[in-house]
């Protein structure tokens, strides 16, 4: 039990830096405001949650990625000299990377929902549209720290960290749908409707949005990959395919960030 | 009282250490074995590999070959040696909102109940006051300070001190060296390294000189003037480098 010991006692400390982080108030108000601010405009909770859709699939992600490598960078030297404490790398890791994703993803729920308390709460339907916001905005949360963790690991210069980790936002949130679609264009004669759904698999956006879409029965804004993908696999067999996939990509940038860190010299 | 006992393996050995970032090779074959009661400063020109040779002892730079024994104990085989080691760094960096004495709790958690005489040390360095506030509002040499306490906190027999003075006023620094001088005198193993030629005057028993990766001298002080035949320490450590470039 040493090892979880370990974790444990990283983390809570971790966890007491956040709680007193200006950082991390300023990342719960600004996602407060977004939803009280939708919800003061429209007026309705049903109107403000199909809104939230595009904070979720484009704010979320830059701010994890670019709040976690600008954190990871800042705690560099402190995690040089955790690693000369007497505790397993795997362990610090643990410890630090939750302390670092926890945090951040209770601010995020708590500034996204708090206003709907606050407005009179929500019926079954729009609770269970809340969740699933909440849910798979903590899980880009996941994956754009665990990218910025990679990045800051394997690259000492910060410049170029934070420019890598814009360039993965761009290409990911921005650019992807753009490019598949050019792609399917200029191979219009050859069957390229697989390999579409596979580029689909590879973009946590865009399986985040086909959940989102198919929760809230919102087919007309799936975008191209996205309603080639419902096509294709019809709505409920694609809903699993695509939670599978975005399981995995939960998983893997924080593995590989971890594989990383315990043969990385410092 | 006395921090080894005759007989007992030595602090650390260091033995054919070789690493090479991509084409550069920083150790090319490092052979070095730092003994109690004794300290030990290494020094050489900036790239000479100091402190890829402090890093592989603390574990943060995995060398290619060659091995590393602390107390008699190989360190690939665990991190529980680190338990005998204060590492004081030359940028000391804590979480911005946590205070020195979270840390210091945070430590005790890591290894267990800290020893009571850092308590002299808090004294010496006039750190009271400071361990209550956040490292957000403390300057650079009272963090450096608590950098200290911490290294010390465990009474570890092996001591690694990179620039251990850079930053602190002319006070805290005397204190900081006398805690230094009084820990080698209960049997200490001191490893250091500083520009500072002062701190390595007053407080190296051993000069250990390394250039290209190679250690070109090992002695005493007294040692590295005759060898070179300049009087001052400063002179002394340029004519080596000077010789080997030659």
């Amino acid at each position: 039990m040493k090892s979880f010991s370990a974790i444990r006692h990283i983390f809570g400390f971790q966890l007491q830096d956040a709680l007193r982080s200006r950082w991390l108030t300023l990342h719960t108000l600004v996602y407060l405001c977004i939803s009280e601010g939708l919800l003061l405009s429209t007026g309705f909770a049903d109107k403000t949650l199909v809104s939230l859709i595009n904070v979720v699939l484009f704010l979320v992600p830059l701010i994890a990625l670019v709040f976690g490598v600008i954190h990871q960078y800042n705690n560099r030297d402190y995690t040089v000299w955790m690693l000369t404490q007497p505790v397993e790398r795997r362990h610090l890791f643990s410890g630090l990377f939750l302390g670092l994703t926890v945090p951040m993803m209770a601010s995020f729920g708590l500034g996204l929902g708090l206003p709907f308390l606050w407005h009179g709460g929500l019926a079954g339907g729009q609770m269970l549209r809340l969740a699933t916001l909440v849910g798979l905005g903590s899980v880009l949360i996941l994956v754009g720290t665990g990218v910025a963790t990679i990045l800051s690991i394997r690259f000492s210069d910060r410049v170029k960290g934070i420019g890598l980790v814009l360039i993965f936002w761009m290409g990911f949130a921005l650019l992807f749908d753009g490019l598949v679609l050019l792609g399917v264009s200029a191979f219009a004669q050859w069957p390229v409707e697989k390999a579409l759904l596979g580029a689909m698999l590879l973009n946590p956006i865009d399986l985040a949005r086909l959940i989102l879409l198919q929760t809230f029965d919102a087919a007309a804004m799936l975008g191209y990959t996205g309603a080639v993908f419902t096509r294709f696999f019809g709505s409920a067999m694609g809903l699993i395919l695509a939670t599978g996939a975005l399981v995995l990509w939960a998983v893997t940038p924080t593995w590989s960030a971890l594989r990383l860190f315990n043969r990385q010299d410092f | 009282m006395h921090l080894f006992h005759p007989g007992s393996p030595q602090p650390v050995t260091v033995t054919d250490l070789h690493k090479s970032f991509g084409d550069l090779t920083v150790l090319a074959g490092i052979d070095l074995t730092l003994h109690p009661q004794q300290t030990t400063a290494i020094v050489g020109p900036n790239g000479a590999g100091k402190t890829t040779l402090i890093k592989s002892i603390l574990g943060l730079v995995r060398p290619d070959s060659g091995s590393i024994r602390v107390l008699g104990t190989d360190i690939r085989s665990g991190v529980d040696y680190r338990e005998h080691i204060g590492y004081m760094p030359q940028h000391p960096h804590f979480p911005e909102n946590l205070t020195g004495h979270q840390m210091m709790a945070m430590l005790r958690k890591l290894h267990g109940p800290a020893h009571d005489s850092h308590t002299a040390l808090l004294r010496s360095l006039r750190l009271d006051g400071e361990l209550d506030k956040p490292f957000r509002v403390l300057s650079g040499g009272t963090r450096q300070k608590i950098a200290a306490v911490l290294a010390f906190l465990f009474h570890p027999p092996i001591l690694i001190l990179d620039e251990p003075t850079a930053g602190l006023d002319p006070v805290s620094s005397a204190a900081l060296k006398d805690h230094v001088r009084h820990r080698r005198d209960e049997g200490a193993c001191t490893v250091l390294t500083s520009h500072v030629l002062a701190d390595l005057e007053e407080l190296a028993d051993r000069i250990v000189f390394l250039l290209d990766g190679r250690i070109r001298f090992d002695g005493q002080l007294d040692d590295l003037r005759t060898a070179t035949g300049q009087e001052r320490l400063e002179r002394a450590i340029a004519s080596l480098i000077e010789g080997e470039a030659a």
